[in-house]
């Protein structure tokens, strides 16, 4: 992995060459990889881009989608925004929450799903509105959020293809 | 009036997200036509048209790109397409459905004001659109659309997509470009504008997702046939995102000016039995509309008239079972979220608002809280470096307003009228 991802975030720093404009770029590459970013993907994106950490990591808490503890395999964000509410979406979460044993922000003691509450997705067509891993997964209610935890507990092979 | 599809024309025709689909349905006459005329022509043309940018602020955008100075300086492009105002998806839509139709535009744009580089900043979560778009890039310049010498012209675009990391505020354009640059997203004092001092410094135009692709159709069409549309201050069509209490939320283009009881009844209207409260009609950030007002025109110059305004096209539609003290919380909530705290007044007030809202809606509300949140508004309202303060107090004080016997039945009532406390689950409160 690391020799990877010094290959890849070198692109990167190609690809986007001004300024700084390459860190974010590279933070999402090592959240990719680590599903979150530790003090060694701090480290080491700073060294990538000649930059001091601490300066990696001013950039790295402004931004809600970067994680800095260890995350599930399945990242679940579902919105709590005000159609998303009007349609349920507290109810799914409270539900999620229950079911799981978790609060939103955690991650279950098995490593299978960090949950989290999330603000408006642009998906207010489809609420409760959901991501899964970033890709979507509409209408979460609370009877859709018990069949997606089973399929992902399964392994269900078209919901691996899908988000994992 | 009425409902139009210009922006969404063939947008679920099969293979629109492939070039070849784009094609067959008209795509890239507009570039090949704006070759033809000329920089100094296709910006004249989007000037007559009257279009104003979808972003929020209805800025008009043949002007916008005419701020660019004339020093010499290389020149940069960047679509915003962050889209994170509540209720609004309608340039997720575009991406998703569309995204020949948006990289079409903004080879027009470029090649209108001179920018040989262009970058769409995607809010994070988008990528899924993130992934349709680079694919769209790759197949544009293997076909000769983007990259060097475009369409044997002369004229070159680099164009890359950028993916934010999650941060409302970087909606704000000149947040945007301190994102694009690679640092917190915290909006600049302006002036300088981004025309005269953008992404690295650079003479720079920030045009929203839907903006972008409008002007692929005026191209087309022609300013006259655009401006035909609409009403005279707001020409054209809009994309409307329509959600909240309706029966079929969804996006739908229409003439702007068209009444709000239209919009509403393209979206399958209220649930079975149920009145109409209310209308957000801009977003979360916009004052809401009442039910005397959902004949209103929707444009530009109706809603600022009535003390609301446009916005992002996003309309939340609240029916009588909704609790207007609840509404209020939860976007103070989104918004004490998303300051980004670089400003006193928004940082601060916006998180006590939050505050004095929760204690409001769990039956904790004093005598004075009322005059305490018009009070603390106040105080944001106009006294922050970008928009997002005076968003933050929109729906709140336009709700005190409207529904001031609401707000005090729930301090006299010791609770929420409309939903007993139980319902509002302990993360739905949030902190106190
Ligand atoms: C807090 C805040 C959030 C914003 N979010 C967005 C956004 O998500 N998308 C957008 O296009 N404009 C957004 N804007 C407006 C932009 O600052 C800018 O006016 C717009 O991108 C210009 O494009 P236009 O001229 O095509 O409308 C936001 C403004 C503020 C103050
Ligand atoms: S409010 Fe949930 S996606 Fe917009």
């Amino acid at each position: 992995m690391t020799a990877d991802f010094e290959a890849e975030a070198r692109a990167l720093r190609e690809r986007y060459p001004r300024g700084t404009t390459a860190l974010i770029p590279i933070l999402h590459l090592w959240q990719g990889k680590e599903g979150y970013v530790s003090q060694e993907g701090i480290e080491r994106t700073a060294r990538v881009m000649e930059l001091p950490p601490a300066y990696v990591e001013s950039v790295l808490t402004f931004y809600t989608l970067f994680r800095r503890e260890p995350t599930g395999r399945y990242r679940i964000q579902v919105c709590k925004n005000l159609s998303c509410m009007l349609q349920g979406a507290d109810e799914t979460i409270a539900h999620l929450a229950r079911r799981l044993g978790i609060e939103p922000g955690e991650t279950t003691p098995d490593g299978l799903v960090t949950l989290e509450a999330v603000e408006c997705l642009a998906a207010c067509d489809e609420a409760p509105a959901a991501q899964v891993n970033f890709r979507w997964c509409p209408r979460l209610t609370p009877e859709a959020a018990d069949r997606l935890i089973d399929a992902l507990a399964q392994g269900d092979a078209e919901v691996v293809r899908r988000y994992g | 009036m009425g409902e139009i599809e210009i922006v969404l024309k063939d947008a679920l025709a099969p293979g629109m997200t492939r070039l070849e689909g784009y094609r067959a349905h008209g795509g890239y006459r507009a570039l090949e036509k704006a070759i033809a005329m000329g920089p100094k022509e296709v910006q004249d043309e989007v000037t007559r048209s009257g279009l104003r940018g979808r972003g929020g602020a209805g800025f008009p955008t043949g002007r916008k790109w005419s701020f660019l100075p004339n020093d010499g300086r290389e020149r940069w492009l960047v679509c915003n397409a962050d889209e994170g105002e509540p209720g609004t998806f309608k340039d997720r839509y575009i991406i998703e459905k569309k995204p020949f139709m948006l990289i079409e535009g903004i080879t027009i744009a470029a090649f209108a004001v001179g920018a040989h580089n262009a970058a769409i900043y995607c809010r994070g979560e988008f990528l899924e659109g993130i992934e349709l778009l680079e694919a769209a890039i790759a197949e544009a310049r293997s076909a000769g659309l983007l990259g060097k010498n475009i369409l044997g012209s002369g004229f070159d675009l680099d164009l890359w997509v950028y993916r934010g990391a999650g941060a409302y505020i970087c909606g704000e354009e000149s947040a945007l470009l301190e994102s694009l640059e690679g640092k917190r997203g915290m909006p600049r004092l302006k002036p300088p504008f981004p025309a005269v001092a953008g992404v690295y410094g650079l003479p720079t135009v920030v045009n929203n997702v839907e903006t972008l692709a409008t002007v692929v159709a005026i191209i087309e069409g022609g300013a006259e046939w655009y401006a035909s549309m609409g009403t005279e201050r707001s020409p054209g069509t809009r994309v409307f995102s329509i959600s909240g209490q309706v029966r079929r939320p969804g996006n739908h283009e229409f003439e702007l000016g068209t009444p709000l009881s239209e919009l509403i009844a393209a979206a399958g209207g209220l649930g079975e039995g149920r009145t109409l409260k209310a209308v957000i009609p801009g977003g979360g950030s916009a004052p809401i509309l009442t039910p005397d007002q959902s004949d209103l025109p929707m444009d530009f110059e109706s809603l600022a008239k009535v003390g609301s305004m446009a916005g992002s096209g996003g309309v939340i539609v609240l029916d009588d079972t909704t609790c207007m003290v609840r509404t209020s919380l939860r976007l103070l909530q989104f918004f004490a979220h998303e300051s980004c705290g670089k400003c006193t007044p928004c940082r601060e007030g916006t998180e006590w608002l939050r505050k004095i809202l929760v204690r409001v809606e769990t039956g904790h509300g004093r005598e004075e809280d009322l005059g305490l949140l018009e009070d603390v508004s106040n105080n944001i309202n106009g006294n922050t470096l970008c928009a997002l303060g005076d968003a933050s107090v929109g729906v709140l004080l336009s709700t005190l307003r409207a529904f001031a016997d609401e707000y005090r039945a729930h301090i006299t009532g010791g609770g929420c009228p409309l939903a007993p406390v139980a319902s509002m689950s302990a993360a739905a409160a949030g902190p106190a």
